[in-house]
């Protein structure tokens, strides 16, 4: 029973995770807490959605295209949204109430096009194939769910950590005035980075829908606050600290249904929250490091 | 001339902090600029790196104008500066730090120049692979040097080294300073320490509010009465 439990609890808590690393990176790297990082999500989903119905492809092919769009859509915010806010030396606020903007309009255009309906995947998109291990069973969604979560998140650490682009994406985050004189155009990091965390979001988004089964104009609300729960539990802007409480947030959630009562499910996990916060202010991995110019 | 500034303005938080001021830099020379706190050296600096605009006047680095230009081509270009504080990138390792140093750079060599910055600095290959907030204050002036020399650079721009360093580091930083000149690259020293960069320097500039006051070989400047009284505590 706990096995099971645990398997079920790394699927959710890998996806969280994955949501919380494009929205920590975001803000670790352009100071900006996004709040149109759950419309992002939204669309990968519907994105994954409509290759899937229209042209019937493999879950695999449906998280990349969502990828890809919801790359595209972060990289589009970003343009119109935000850097205009940025090069005027607008931070923090401003262009955090202009990403609710763009949220809203994202989430009102996909009304208009799916309705306020929810969309499920076709009957026989995922086949419903398990194997046993032990007392476990894992269902093949589970497996691709947290096989392709925890690769995505180990390609983005690898590449933040082993590439030319990636140790400028943190030396960004470090210090954009750093940064500029060392030759890195900080622009384009910038850019780089919304995309890449925005189609982290995408892929979380299509995961969701398969994982559940619904897809819907509003699907991003609930994550979104998980999501900002996540990078603060983990501590803001830290890699490691999404990781990590993404999958305690999935934990929580999974084991108070499990063990205690559904209906207390976010009570329960955002009080376990509310709980590490008291007693690391900072996150598990924040520092009071203020980012330097 | 390798640069030369010629009547520079530049406004920076609403004021004028560079009130037309014209300088230049030879090839192979190292030149100081010194000056009180908020006199407009680090501005100078930052205006040539091209941090900060210019409302007017002319920047000509090696024959070509490069008023405007975006930091990136400015490094590209050569011109590296070292700034104030070393700004070095704490969560980054120190490799990772001289690596980003080389970043414009097309680069099939990195390892054998990595190698020649920690045969330079033997203090840095010993904690090559610590995040570079680890190191003391002398290791990181030292590590914010390699990581300008990965670049490659031809005109070293200098803000405060010896800020915040003890006396015995302040003359190994120097001597170090005088090391890179020697090899080829012009230097632009801005220091507070006016003794020590006008010992070091072949010409010398006094900066006051924005504006030269004085210039003339750091020879007589070391001599000059104004400076003395001003500058050297005398």
């Amino acid at each position: 029973m706990f096995l099971q439990q645990f398997v079920n609890a790394l699927a959710l808590g890998s996806v969280y995770a994955l949501f919380a690393l494009g929205f920590t990176l975001i803000f670790g790297v352009l100071e900006v807490i996004t709040l149109a990082h759950g419309a992002v999500f939204m669309i990968g989903a519907f994105a994954g959605l409509t290759v899937v119905t229209k042209f019937n492809v493999s879950p695999i092919t449906a998280i990349l295209v969502g990828m890809m769009v919801s790359g595209m859509l972060g990289w589009l915010i970003d343009l119109v949204a935000v850097r205009p806010l940025r090069k005027r030396k607008f931070h923090h606020l401003a262009p955090m109430i202009a990403t609710i903007g763009c949220a809203t309009i994202i989430i009102n255009v996909a009304q208009g096009i799916f309705g306020a309906e929810v969309y499920r995947f076709p009957f026989d998109f995922m086949p419903a194939m398990s194997y046993n291990f032990w007392a476990i069973q894992l269902t093949l969604l589970q497996i691709i769910i947290v096989g392709v979560a925890l690769s995505l998140m180990m390609m983005i650490i690898f590449l933040l950590n082993r590439t030319k682009w990636g140790k400028a994406v943190r030396a960004v985050a470090e210090s954009p005035r750093t940064a500029a004189l060392l030759g890195i155009p900080v622009e384009r990091v910038f850019q780089i980075t919304a995309f890449a965390a925005s189609a982290l979001g995408g892929a979380a988004g299509v995961l969701t829908g398969i994982n559940f089964n619904a897809i819907h104009a509003f699907m991003g609300g609930p994550i979104m606050h998980r999501g900002i729960a996540v990078i603060i539990l983990g501590g803001m802007g830290d890699i490691r600290g999404a990781v990590l409480g993404g999958l305690i947030l999935g934990f929580a959630e999974i084991m108070s249904v499990a063990y205690l009562s559904s209906d207390f499910r976010d009570a329960i996990s955002f009080g376990l929250l509310f709980v590490i916060l008291l007693i690391r202010p900072a996150g598990i991995f924040g520092s009071n490091l203020e980012r330097k110019g | 001339m390798i640069l030369e500034l010629k009547e520079v303005y530049v406004n920076y938080n609403h004021i004028q902090a560079l009130q037309g001021i014209s300088l230049n830099v030879g090839e192979g020379e190292i030149v100081a600029l010194i000056g009180a706190n908020g006199a407009g050296k680090s501005t100078a600096l930052n205006a040539i790196s091209g941090l900060l605009k210019t409302t007017s006047g002319k920047i000509t680095y090696a024959g070509q104008d490069i008023t405007g230009h975006s930091p990136q081509a400015i490094v590209r270009g050569g011109i590296i500066q070292v700034p104030e504080g070393r700004a070095i990138l704490t969560t980054l390792k120190v490799r990772e730090n001289l690596e980003m140093g080389a970043f414009t750079r097309k680069n099939n060599r990195m390892k054998e120049e990595m190698d020649d910055i920690f045969t330079r600095f033997p203090v840095l290959r010993a904690k090559a692979e610590l995040p570079a907030g680890n190191l003391s204050g002398g290791e990181q002036q030292m590590l914010a040097l390699g990581r300008a020399l990965m670049a490659k650079p031809k005109l070293l721009l200098m803000d405060e080294p010896s800020m915040g360093l003890s006396p015995i580091l302040v003359r190994e930083i120097f001597h170090i300073i005088t090391e890179i000149n020697k090899q080829g690259t012009s230097i632009l020293l801005v220091e507070q320490n006016a003794q020590m960069a006008l010992e070091i320097s072949g010409r010398g500039y006094v900066l006051e509010t924005g504006r030269i006051a004085l210039e003339d070989s750091s020879a007589n400047l070391l001599h000059n009465e104004k400076v003395i009284h001003a500058y050297l505590g005398g």
